[in-house]
């Protein structure tokens, strides 16, 4: 499995309510919620997004809230997988469990930056900026996981188990 | 090796002898919480399960408390889809108006989270009953759907921070000074994956409501969990408001800590975290002078009975400032009654404040005091992130109800001394 797009980098602490307002909390649907995806700390993101880029942030990622809604929002926005120095516990969960490849990689966070092209192999976890030419060694994807993702989340990769 | 308390508790939860830091385990669970945002996620995460049904209808708790009483139609639905769900499968621990309240101050006044219990919580704050002695976390919707249906969930043992509680606090130092100063000094990611344990003389020196307050923030610092000893307080008030029996866990004399730290409570002054992180803290007589449009005392945080206590010490016979809209939102039904009871309610009103019905309404921006371009708001939330209660230009002051109080009189941010 691989993930390659273009990048939209982001700093510390990105929070839950800069992913998905509350004030789009009254529906759950996927599609919508992936309308107001990054609205409150980049308005841009969802005019400029295109499907298989990826977020690449700093540390504490996805803090604040549990609402699922955040990686759901990322998620259906076409975001092929989250690079950060470090993600908020809850937030790690939640991209897992609805099938959203998440990696924390100090050194790929620290040597991304907005716009570069980069391209994630989940099965040797390694990153390559494809516009600087460099590479960064992130942990690899466990097969279960790989699954998780694979069977777009973990309900569904219960019920096949 | 000894165990810390979460560590104790979570290995019994395992049904295993001893635990470590790192260890993945699979722990039964005592109860399983959503709210009217993150339960309609778990619904439909259910209705894909192969197996049919849940795994207890008494250790399930769905509380209606975010957009309710409704906000707007789509909120209705969401309410529909829960109230239909509980329906159902007859769960008993479903809380709809008029017998809802904000969770985190409800479950434990319903007596349905006591010491020795393994909580999870489609909502970040589920932590708050770490104050009576049990390992509650939040989680998202999937994992509440998969709690519910199996009554099981998955744990990494987390390793601790030690926080050791001396002293006693002044007469305007409250639970959210303490915790406010806590995170200013680690960071909001200063516990991430961590459990912090309180322990010390100084707990004694701290009401139950301060406790809750204190485990409810742990979040903020990045925490798995928030957890305190139970002490005679702690067992007073379970022994109060449940009949289920408790179980009491202590850490080793010889638990590992990643770290310690000592909080001396009578150095502590009322604390003010500025935007829009929880970690960017003052203390109110560093704050400067600042002008401030609405004041907001309530949530899970601080919606409790001595929070409003509090607040109305400092505004009474006084008036909000004109020109400041200062909203007060008991956070559950026998707070509004109790409050109601001892004049409280009475003592707002005629402060020139407003009293809403429970609901967490605009601590999330939801309603009930959403903020324009430009206002600034002293709340006793939980989080004063960049958007948090309405225009992204907006900003937030997070304090103790005492502090609040006292800005609403004044205009701007302001000791309770004032």
């Amino acid at each position: 499995m691989k993930a390659s797009g273009t990048v939209f980098k982001y700093g510390d602490n990105v929070d839950t309510d800069v992913i998905i307002p509350a004030r789009y909390l009254n529906s759950s649907d996927p599609k919508e919620l992936a309308e107001h995806c990054m609205e409150d700390i980049d308005k841009e993101f969802v005019n400029k997004v295109k499907t298989g880029d990826l977020i690449v942030a700093d540390k504490n990622f996805g803090c604040g809230s549990s609402r699922e809604h955040a990686p759901i929002a990322i998620k259906a926005a076409g975001v092929s997988c989250v690079i950060a120095e470090t993600f908020a516990r809850i937030f790690y969960r939640n991209a897992i469990n609805i099938g959203l490849p998440i990696i924390e990689c100090p050194e790929a966070a620290r040597g991304i930056a907005a716009g570069d092209e980069v391209e994630v192999d989940f099965d040797s976890g390694i990153i390559t900026n494809k516009t600087k030419g460099t590479t960064f060694q992130g942990q690899a994807f466990p097969e279960f996981m790989q699954k998780i993702i694979k069977s777009e989340g973990l309900i569904n990769y219960i019920n096949h188990k | 090796m000894g165990m810390t308390m979460t560590q104790k508790i979570l290995a019994a939860a395992a049904g295993l002898p001893e635990v470590k830091a790192g260890q993945l385990i699979e722990a039964d669970l005592d109860l399983v919480l959503g709210n009217d945002i993150t339960s309609p996620v778990a619904i439909h995460e259910m209705d894909k399960f192969a197996a049919e049904g849940i795994f207890h209808k008494d250790k399930i708790a769905l509380v209606m408390d975010h957009f309710v009483p409704n906000k707007d139609i789509k909120s209705a639905q969401h309410c529909k889809c829960v109230r239909e769900f509980a329906c159902k499968h007859e769960i008993t621990n479903f809380f709809d108006v008029g017998e809802m309240g904000i969770e985190h101050a409800l479950l434990p006044e319903k007596g349905l989270t006591v010491a020795g219990d393994v909580i999870i919580g489609a909502d970040s704050h589920t932590c708050t009953y770490g104050a009576l002695g049990a390992f509650s976390t939040g989680v998202g919707s999937t994992d509440m759907a998969a709690g519910m249906a199996t009554g099981k969930a998955w744990f990494k043992v987390p390793s601790a921070i030690k926080f050791n509680i001396i002293g006693k606090p002044s007469r305007w130092v409250s639970g959210k000074d303490v915790i406010l100063h806590i995170i200013g000094m680690i960071g909001v990611d200063g516990a991430l994956y961590k459990s912090m344990e309180f322990t010390g003389d100084g707990i004694c020196n701290l009401s139950m409501d301060d406790r809750f307050t204190i485990a409810n923030m742990a979040i903020e610092a990045g925490g798995k969990n928030g957890i305190f000893p139970v002490d005679d307080l702690a067992a007073a008030y379970m022994k109060e408001h449940s009949a289920r029996e408790y179980k009491v866990y202590e850490a080793d004399a010889d638990a590992e800590y990643d770290e310690e730290y000592t909080v001396d409570l009578s150095t502590l002054k009322p604390t003010v975290a500025f935007p829009h992180l929880p970690e960017n803290t003052r203390t109110v007589d560093e704050a400067g002078d600042l002008a401030i449009d609405q004041v907001v005392i309530g949530s899970c945080t601080n919606g409790r009975l001595d929070d409003l206590r509090i607040a109305a010490q400092v505004l009474k016979g006084k008036k909000v400032a004109k020109g400041i809209r200062c909203i007060v939102i008991p956070a559950t039904q026998r707070i509004y009654l109790e409050a109601m009871e001892e004049g409280l309610l009475r003592t707002f009103i005629e402060a020139g404040a407003i009293v809403s019905t429970p609901t967490c309404g605009p601590c999330l921006g939801g309603y009930m005091g959403i903020l324009a371009e430009g206002e600034r708001c002293v709340s006793t939330t939980n989080r004063n992130f960049v958007g948090r209660m309405g225009h992204v230009e907006s900003e937030i002051y997070l304090a103790s109800p005492a502090v609040a109080a006292a800005s609403a009189i004044t205009g701007r941010i302001s000791a309770p001394e004032e």
